[in-house]
């Protein structure tokens, strides 16, 4: 039976160390939309999506209410709009009319986001998918709630780059059209390399063709409990701390695999996967480089922060990947900058740089996440930004991603301030020399040679 | 058997455990185990309870549990015991 202790460590858990179960993200397929009319498509996503979902957000809440454990997103994951809206989109304004009624839905249905305004071109585009990228700027800026992520890149296919230097133009366009609110368009748009099917955190979900008619995946979270955890190993060995980050990551995700299967349940919608992912909230003490801090380092970006960090995302993962049936998504620890107070004080101390960042992703999760820079930054060093970052996830056949945000009007020593989970940044230096000559080579990278494995 | 747990957690005073139990009786709660602690001035209670034979919602429950503590300055958690299981047992 269980005891007292065990009673308070769960729940000082959730009370003072900021537990918590950081979204159920309901797949979609909006395959079965699809028409060559506009309006239908339209029609026919609204029905879809406010019919399957319509109990997601009441059952969330209902679930946080019985367990005593916070459901921070409720979320929506859909099919890419590139392909639903392909046979009807002719001009980029018809795919910002899909963005708009998909805006319709998550208020309706009272969501935080709906993710999937997306295109799959890691190797080339079609016609709808270069329209869907250039309709995201006005997408984003004209809705609240839309996510947008482009896959330019896999281990199987290299790397688009002509797509890699659109979305240079368009992180920058997209910049513009929400200038007056810090450029907070770019903190909703995602490019990936090996983007997953299943992932249930934003800005990067979608619900991939490989999947069911709909699904239920979420994304646990607790860097404030592995923290406090690691308080007790101070000054003990790497097998001591390894055991310690294991045993509390896989606490954690036990918590989550009980939502997920409670979710599933009640909603009668498949059980996907446990996303194990160490995922930060500007919240003090919610701090993946507050982690590495407690590991040993200074600051996060010390020399050994690389090497903590690898050491965390692989506990993590051990310790998780028992606890759960099923596990995918983006699975690790995430480094965003804006959305972690401990990143935050990193940079303001001048311990971390991007080039920095860029080594600490080739062993976290994802990738330059919520980096505020420059507004004055030129589209072409972007690209190159996205090239070196899918260049690295294709190479080691892991996920990467970029989310920058070029601050209009802001440079070097001004803060930028997102609200929310988004969290505010101080705007960091990037590299000044040019790179326009290489990324403005068309066509693409050939995948590697490791890839060629059948 | 739908099986919760309750824990009251808050400064000591008469009446804590009487005012708690009141509550569970009248809406036919029926306790199975029962232990209780002070650390350092605070009083600290665990309760294992059945809530199956209870006619109100267990979201009801739990709101009116939250204000019973709150009655008596103390606060009361109400929640499904399959969280704690999940955590603590394989």
């Amino acid at each position: 039976m269980i005891n007292i202790s065990e009673v308070r460590e769960t729940n000082d858990m959730i009370e003072k160390e900021n537990l918590d179960v950081r979204t159920i993200t309901m797949g979609i397929s909006l395959l079965d939309c699809i028409d060559s009319d506009l309006d239908k498509v339209i029609e026919n996503i609204e029905n879809k999506i406010c019919s399957v979902a319509k109990d997601l957000v009441s059952t969330g809440r209902e679930i946080e209410r019985e367990f005593g454990i916070p459901i921070v997103n409720k979320r929506i994951s859909i099919t890419p709009v590139a392909i639903v809206g392909g046979a009807a989109c002719k001009t980029p304004q018809d795919f910002v009319k899909i963005a708009e009624a998909l805006d319709r839905c998550a208020k309706k249905l009272g969501v935080n986001f709906i993710g999937g305004y997306s295109a799959l071109v890691s190797k080339s585009m079609t016609k709808a998918d270069e329209l869907l990228i250039r309709s995201i700027p006005e997408a984003l800026a004209k809705t609240d709630f839309i996510c947008s992520s482009i896959n330019v890149a896999s281990t199987k296919t290299g790397i688009n780059m002509d797509a890699v230097r659109l979305m240079g133009t368009i992180i920058k366009e997209a910049a513009e059209w929400t200038k007056e609110k810090d450029s907070l368009g770019c903190a909703k748009l995602v490019v990936i390399c090996n983007a997953p099917d299943d992932n249930p955190f934003m800005a990067g979900a979608f619900h991939g063709v490989t999947e069911g008619d709909a699904v239920i995946n979420v994304g646990v979270s607790g860097p404030g409990v592995v923290k406090e955890a690691l308080k007790s190993v101070e000054g003990k060995s790497f097998e001591i701390l390894c055991e310690t980050i294991k045993k509390t990551a896989f606490k954690v995700t036990r918590v989550g695999q009980l939502v997920a299967q409670e979710a599933s349940k009640r909603l009668g919608v498949p059980f996907g996967i446990i996303d194990l992912s160490l995922a930060p909230t500007p919240a003090i003490g919610d701090s993946v480089a507050d982690i590495l801090e407690e590991i040993g380092v200074e600051f996060a970006g010390a020399p050994g922060t690389t090497a903590a960090l690898a050491l965390l995302n692989d506990q993590v993962k051990k310790g998780g990947v028992m606890a759960s049936s099923y596990v995918g998504g983006l699975s690790g620890a995430f480094i965003p900058v804006s959305e972690d107070q401990g990143m935050i004080n990193a940079v303001e101390a001048g311990a971390i740089t991007i080039e920095k960042l860029e080594a600490m992703t080739c062993v976290c999760s994802v990738g330059l996440d919520m980096i505020a820079i420059p507004g004055d930054t030129k589209d072409t060093t972007i690209a190159g930004m996205i090239a070196d970052e899918m260049a690295l996830g294709m190479v080691n056949q892991k996920t990467t991603a970029v989310r920058v945000i070029p601050v209009i009007g802001k440079g070097v020593g001004d803060t930028v301030e997102f609200g929310g989970l988004l969290g505010h940044a101080p705007i960091m230096p990037v590299n000044q020399f040019d790179c326009s000559a290489f990324v403005n080579r068309t066509g693409r990278i050939p995948a590697p040679i490791h890839s060629f494995k059948n | 058997m739908k099986r919760a747990i309750i824990t009251v957690v808050g400064k000591d005073t008469v009446g804590i455990i009487a005012k708690v139990c009141t509550y569970l009786a009248e809406n036919k709660i029926n306790i199975l185990d029962i232990s209780q602690t002070i650390v350092s001035g605070f009083f600290n209670m665990m309760m294992i309870v059945d809530v199956g034979g209870s006619s109100k919602s267990f979201v009801e429950l739990s709101s009116e549990l939250e204000q019973v503590g709150q009655e008596i300055g103390v606060t009361v958690k109400c929640q499904l015991e399959d969280i704690f299981d999940s955590m603590h047992r394989i």
